[in-house]
């Protein structure tokens, strides 16, 4: 007999909307330390820890936009995904109702909020993946509206750029993204970067990328040394938090290679702002742990 | 930091250069793109009818945009079935999706600050020149720290456009911002979008 889980669904919620993980404050707090004494990137840092630990303390929002809610479900063999949908939609619901989450899902024509954060069979975003064993993992993201929209989707080879079908060619696309996004989506910002894949698989594999911690090392050697120099380069620009200038551009990058069709050579850009709002939820029998 | 009182005058407006941090303190509105497009397609431009209520909001609000503040904000606001609302998110939107209106807004109302982030461009630079006036940007994302400087939320119009699209009056104190474009032409947004495109340029030159 599956269990109700949507009480443990709104807890997911409310801590990924009011409690930023770990590894992206631990990186913030580093990044306050960098940037000039009294300068506008130190002072934006500063509110930013602040406004992270009061959204703690109170459990409110971080930000005001909540984002596309977006969840992977990684459920075992016997699970009904009918029930599993319906419970995190009611949480969802219950959680747009106490205040965690703003009333975010309107209609694409006539604009008309729902006004509980449900819409049709994408919003919220739901993924369900069947896994070995008997333990049922749930990871969410939240991912705010204003850093989604400095997202980009390259087709290489690119001549504007100069960039070819390899991994330089990567790079070159991915530090114009940056560019293009200046402080548009809450730098300092993550990058996800998908390599190949078709249009649609390559964005959701930028995303998916990002589930990553902030602090691990790509397995692939090539790809780790990328997402140094990504990060590195990007912050050689000067963009800043919140594009005042300064040293901080871009908290960290990772990247993932998606197969592809010979024709194609996709490089999609995800760019998460420094709200960077993901949580994870395991349950195992009756215990129930968070992350 | 300069601690600054709304409606504002055009001398202490005059007064503010890029880079300075502003406390606020006062009354000002939320607006954004719905109410950006309402504002201008029946009052400005009048393409549209005004209807139902939309006068009698017009009359409401525009004493309180004479030398006043628009903030592109949508936030999460409690108390929604009961009408004792309260702020509880409330940090600043990508205001750029306004720049095909807020000079007209601003000439319009006589707004002075428009508050937001990410900054605006050529034609809202113009405006703030004109009016005069200067664009203010909020710490994105730093939605707490913000609702908690919202004293009270006096009033809420255009309650049809949604909650994040609705015009809120709010009384808020020590409301923190930067100046990074003021009435002088200066725009610190384009200054670092051109050191950073050279610096662009150098990195793709390189592999």
């Amino acid at each position: 007999m599956q269990p109700d889980l949507t009480k443990q669904f709104l807890e997911l919620v409310r801590l990924a909307a009011t409690d930023l993980p770990p590894d992206v404050e631990a990186k913030l707090r580093q990044a306050a330390k960098q940037e000039e004494p009294g300068s506008a990137a130190q002072g934006a840092l500063e509110a930013i820890l602040k406004n992270v630990e009061m959204a703690r303390e109170d459990s409110t929002p971080i930000c005001q936009d909540t984002g596309t809610p977006i969840f992977y479900v990684f459920y075992p063999e016997g699970w009904s995904t009918i029930k599993l949908r319906k419970q995190i939609e009611n949480a969802v619901a219950e959680a747009t109702a106490r205040a965690y989450l703003r009333p975010n899902a309107v209609n694409a024509l006539t604009g008309k909020n729902t006004g509980n954060n449900l819409g049709d069979k994408h919003y919220p975003s739901i993924h369900f993946e069947e896994v070995e064993g008997d333990t049922l993992m749930v990871d969410l993201m939240l991912k705010g509206g204003g850093c989604e929209n400095v997202g980009a989707q390259y087709a290489l080879p690119n001549s504007k750029l100069g960039a070819g079908r390899d991994l330089e060619g990567v790079r070159k696309v991915a530090l114009d993204a940056v560019f293009q996004a200046q402080g548009k989506g809450c730098a300092p910002g993550i990058l996800g970067i998908a390599i190949g894949g078709d249009r649609g698989s390559s964005y959701y594999g930028s995303k998916e990328v990002l589930f990553r911690k902030l602090d691990d090392t790509n397995q692939d050697a090539e790809l780790a040394d990328m997402e140094e120099r990504l990060t590195n380069e990007s912050n050689e620009m000067g963009i800043g938090p919140m594009g005042f200038g300064g040293k901080t551009t871009v908290l960290g990058t990772k990247i993932t290679g998606l197969h592809r069709l010979p024709a194609s050579y996709f490089v999609s850009v995800t760019y998460m702002c420094w709200a960077y709002r993901r949580r994870r939820m395991t349950v195992q029998g009756s215990e129930v742990s968070y992350e | 930091m300069k601690a600054i009182d709304i409606p504002i005058s055009d001398d202490i407006i005059r007064s503010l250069r890029v880079g300075d941090p502003v406390a606020l303190s006062g009354v000002m509105l939320t607006g954004r793109d719905a109410v950006h497009k309402w504002m201008i397609e029946t009052f400005i431009h009048r393409t549209r009818e005004p209807q139902d209520d939309d006068q009698e909001i017009y009359r409401a609000i525009k004493p309180l945009l004479d030398g006043g503040i628009i903030y592109h904000c949508g936030p999460v606001v409690s108390g929604l079935e009961t009408e004792e609302y309260q702020f509880v998110a409330a940090g600043p939107t990508t205001s750029i999706r306004e720049e095909p209106y807020q000079g007209d807004v601003m000439a319009h109302f006589n707004i002075k600050g428009v508050i937001g982030k990410g900054g605006m461009g050529p034609k809202t630079l113009q405006a703030c020149q004109e009016v005069p006036g200067v664009y203010l940007h909020a710490i994105g994302g730093a939605a707490s720290l913000i609702a908690k400087s919202v004293q009270r939320v006096l009033g809420v119009y255009k309650m049809d456009f949604g909650v994040p699209e609705a015009i809120w009056v709010i009384e808020v104190k020590d409301f923190p911002v930067v100046v990074t474009m003021d009435a002088h032409g200066n725009s610190l947004h384009q200054e670092v979008t051109d050191s950073s495109k050279s610096i662009l340029d150098r990195l793709l030159a390189v592999s």
